[in-house]
C-alpha cells in the first residue's frame, strides 16, 4: 500500500523533472568543469575510503576512528558535519527570499555551540564510548534508555537525511540535467560506500575535505560579491532594498516568524536542538580526551560562525545580482530551480561557468559529507544501542556488531533514497527545523538531566523523553506543514510550525515529576551512582580510551 | 574504581575544580542564552525595533548589527572558555590525577 503510493509519487516526480529540465537546459546544459571537479572529489574520497577500510577493523575503529582524530581536525570535521546543504543553500536561499529572516536561522544554528561546549562536550567525552546513549545510560537502566535514545537518534537522522537528499536531488538536477530521482540515488549510493567500508575514519576525512572546500568556496563567493560593491555593506544593502520586491522589509524580521510563540519555539529548537544532534555528539568520541573535545568545539564554532556571516553576504549578493537578471529567472520571474539555488546561480553571475562548477561540486560534497555523518550515527544507534546492548545484552562479538552496523548503513541509505524522492517539494530548511525540535525535546533533555541532576531516574528519563518525542512528532503531523501542506487539509489542528516550546516543556516537566515520584530501590541506586559518575565526568578518570588519564 | 571516585570526591582540589568549572560554565552559558533570547524576544514582540537604522545615510539596521554581534560573541566566548579550561581547570585536574596515582 505504502509502496504503491511511493511509486505513484515517484512517477509523478519524474514527469515533473523533465518539465523543469526542458526549461533549465537552455541555461546550464551540462557543466563540464562541474563534472570534472565532482569526479575528482569522488575519486579522492573513494580512495580515502579504500585506505580507511583497511584500517577499520574493530567496533571502535568503525564508530570513532579509534579515538585518533586531533582536536583541530575534529573541529573541521564537526563544521563539515554541521554546515549542511540546508545551511549553505537553504540559508542563503532564505536570505535571498526574505533577507534578515535568514539570519535568525544562522544565529540559532550557531548559539547551540557555546552551550554544547560550556555544558556538555567534556562530560560527554568522559562518560561515553561510541554514542551519546552510552553517557545517558551510564547509571540508568540500559534497556529503556537506549531504546528511547535510539528512537530519538533515528527520528532526527531520518528527518535530517530527507532535507539533505532533497537538496542534493535539486542541485544535481539543475547542474547535470539528470532526473531528480537519479541524483538522489547517486548521493545515497556514494554515502553507503563511504560509511559501510570506511566507517568513521572515511567519514571524518570526507567531512574535513568538504569543510575546507566549502569555507574556501564561500569565502571567494562572498568576496566576489563584496568586490562588486566596493566592499561597502551600505551599498550592498541599499541596492538589495531597491532590487527586492519586499523593499526595506528585508532588513528586519518578516514573514518567517509571524507570532511570538513561533519565535520562541524556533529559538529553543535551534539552540538546544544542536546539543541533541546524534551525529554531532558522536564526533566527540573520535578525539583522545576531554581536552581535545573542548578544543574541537572552539575550532568548529569559529568555522561555523565565519561561514554563516558569509552566507548572509551571499544571500544579499544574490538579491542584487539575480533578481533583475533574466538569465536566472523563469517566465514567471521566479529563480530557476527555486530559492535554494540562489548561491549556485550567484556563483555563475560572479565567476562564470568554472566557478559555478566549483561551487556546485562543493555543494554536492557538502551533502555527501553530512549524509555520511548522519547515516553513521543512525547505523550506530541500531547496531550499538539496539543490537549489541539490548538484543545481545552487551555480550556480542565485535566482528558481529560491525557487520550489523554495516548492514544498518545500507538499509538507512535505501530508506534515505526513497524518502528523498517522496519529499521533493518540501523546503529543506523547514525539514531541518523539525529534526532540531525532536533533538531538543528528546536527546537534549535526557542527556542534560543525566549529567546535571542527581535525582534523575530511569523512569523519569524514559517517560520524559518519550513524552517529548511524542509531543514533537504529533505537533508536527497536526501542524501546518504536514497536516495542511502535505496532507491537504484546510486547517491545522496544532497551529504552530515549530513545536519545541511545547515538546521541550512537556519533556522537562515529565522528567522532573516522574523522577520525584519514583521511589523504587532501582531509583535509589541510580541516585547513589551519581557521585561516581560526577567524578568521572569532571576529571576523566576511568574514561574510555583516555590514555593520559588512565589509572 | 568506585573507591577511587570516593577518594577524589572528598579531595579539596576536586571541590575547587568543580566550583571553578561551575562558575565559568554557568556565567558563560547565561551570557549566551541572555543575548540570544533578547534577540528572539525582540523578533517576537517588537520586530520594528530591528528595522531602525543606526548610522545616518547607512541602510544597515539594528537587527543586522545585533545579529552579527551575537555570532562574534559566540566565537569569542567559546575562545574564553577554552582558554580558561586549558590554563586553569586542566592544572587542577592534573594535580588530582597525580595525587590519585600516588
Amino acid at each position: 500500500m505504502n509502496f504503491s503510493i511511493i511509486l505513484i509519487l515517484f512517477m509523478l516526480d519524474v514527469s515533473n523533472v523533465y518539465a523543469i529540465d526542458s526549461q533549465t537546459m537552455g541555461l546550464t546544459n551540462i557543466n563540464i568543469p562541474a563534472v570534472i571537479m565532482f569526479i575528482i572529489f569522488v575519486s579522492i574520497t573513494l580512495g580515502i575510503t579504500y585506505w580507511a577500510a583497511k584500517k577499520t577493523r574493530s567496533a571502535s575503529d568503525f564508530y570513532t576512528a579509534g579515538g585518533s582524530i586531533s582536536g583541530f581536525q575534529n573541529g573541521l570535521a564537526i563544521a563539515g558535519d554541521y554546515m549542511s546543504a540546508a545551511s549553505f543553500l537553504g540559508i542563503s536561499g532564505l536570505v535571498f527570499a526574505s533577507g534578515f529572516d535568514g539570519l535568525i536561522y544562522s544565529i540559532g544554528f550557531l548559539v547551540g555551540w557555546p552551550v554544547i561546549l560550556f555544558l556538555l562536550a567534556e562530560r560527554l567525552r568522559n562518560l561515553g564510548k561510541y554514542t551519546f546513549s552510552d553517557a545517558v545510560s551510564f547509571r540508568l537502566k540500559e534497556l529503556p534508555i537506549r531504546s528511547l535514545a535510539a528512537c530519538g537518534t533515528l527520528a532526527v537522522v531520518i528527518l535530517y537525511l530527507i532535507a539533505q537528499m532533497v537538496g542534493a536531488g535539486k542541485l544535481i538536477q539543475i547542474l547535470f540535467g539528470l532526473p531528480y530521482s537519479v541524483a538522489v540515488f547517486i548521493v545515497g549510493f556514494l554515502m553507503i560506500c563511504y560509511v559501510t567500508f570506511g566507517g568513521m575514519l572515511a567519514t571524518t576525512w570526507v567531512q574535513t575535505i568538504k569543510a575546507v572546500l566549502l569555507l574556501f568556496g564561500a569565502t571567494i563567493l562572498a568576496f566576489a560579491v563584496l568586490n562588486k560593491f566596493d566592499f561597502s555593506f551600505n551599498l550592498l544593502f541599499t541596492k538589495a532594498i531597491s532590487s527586492h520586491h519586499l523593499g526595506e522589509a528585508i532588513m528586519a524580521p518578516g514573514g518567517l516568524i509571524s507570532d511570538p510563540v513561533s519565535a520562541i519555539s524556533l529559538g529553543l529548537a535551534l539552540m538546544f536542538g544542536t546539543a541533541g544532534l546524534p551525529h554531532i555528539l558522536m564526533r566527540f568520541f573520535t578525539v583522545r580526551n576531554a581536552k581535545e573535545a573542548r578544543n574541537s568545539v572552539f575550532f568548529a564554532t569559529s568555522f561555523i560562525g565565519y561561514f554563516y556571516i558569509l552566507t548572509f553576504v551571499i544571500g544579499f549578493g544574490a538579491i542584487v545580482l539575480l533578481t533583475n537578471n533574466d538569465a536566472f529567472l523563469d517566465k514567471f520571474g521566479n529563480i530557476l530551480g527555486g530559492n535554494n539555488m540562489a548561491a549556485v546561480h550567484l556563483s555563475k553571475a560572479v565567476g562564470g561557468d568554472i566557478f559555478l562548477g566549483f561551487i556546485s561540486a562543493v555543494a554536492f560534497a557538502t551533502i555527501l559529507a553530512v549524509v555520511s555523518g548522519l547515516t553513521l550515527a543512525g547505523a550506530s544507534a541500531i547496531s550499538h544501542d539496539l543490537y549489541a546492548s539490548l538484543f545481545c545484552g552487551g555480550e556480542v562479538q565485535e566482528r558481529k556488531e560491525v557487520v550489523v552496523s554495516r548492514i544498518s548503513t545500507i538499509i538507512l541509505g535505501v530508506i534515505a533514497i526513497l524518502l528523498g524522492i517522496l519529499f521533493e517539494k518540501q523546503n529543506v530548511a523547514y525539514m531541518v527545523g523539525l529534526a532540531f525540535a525532536i533533538a531538543a525535546s528528546v536527546n537534549f533533555p535526557i542527556l542534560f538531566f543525566s549529567m546535571y541532576w542527581s535525582r534523575l531516574t530511569t523512569r523519569g528519563a524514559f517517560a520524559g523523553g518519550a513524552a517529548g518525542l511524542l509531543t514533537a512528532v504529533l505537533c508536527v503531523i497536526l501542524g501546518p506543514i504536514v497536516w495542511v501542506d502535505i496532507l491537504g487539509n484546510t486547517k491545522a489542528i496544532f497551529p504552530y510550525k515549530y513545536p519545541a516550546l511545547f515538546s521541550m516543556s512537556i519533556a522537562f516537566i515529565t522528567i522532573i515529576i516522574i523522577s520525584y515520584l519514583d521511589k523504587s530501590t532501582r531509583a535509589k541506586k541510580e541516585i547513589e551512582a551519581f557521585d561516581g559518575q560526577f567524578v568521572r565526568a569532571q576529571t576523566g578518570v576511568g574514561a574510555e580510551g583516555a590514555v593520559q588519564h588512565q589509572i | 574504581m568506585q573507591e577511587v571516585y570516593e577518594r577524589i570526591k572528598n579531595h579539596p582540589d576536586f571541590r575547587n575544580l568543580v566550583k571553578l568549572r561551575r562558575k565559568i560554565s554557568w556565567i558563560l552559558t547565561s551570557i549566551v542564552i541572555l543575548f540570544y533570547f533578547i534577540f528572539i524576544l525582540i523578533i517576537a514582540f517588537s520586530p520594528n525595533t530591528f528595522s531602525r537604522t543606526v548610522f545616518p545615510d547607512n541602510a544597515t539596521t539594528l537587527g543586522i548589527i545585533i545579529g552579527l554581534f551575537i555570532i562574534l560573541l559566540s566565537i569569542f566566548l567559546t575562545g574564553i572558555y577554552v582558554y580558561l579550561a586549558n590554563k586553569k581547570l586542566d592544572k587542577i585536574n592534573d594535580k588530582i590525577i597525580k595525587i590519585i596515582n600516588k
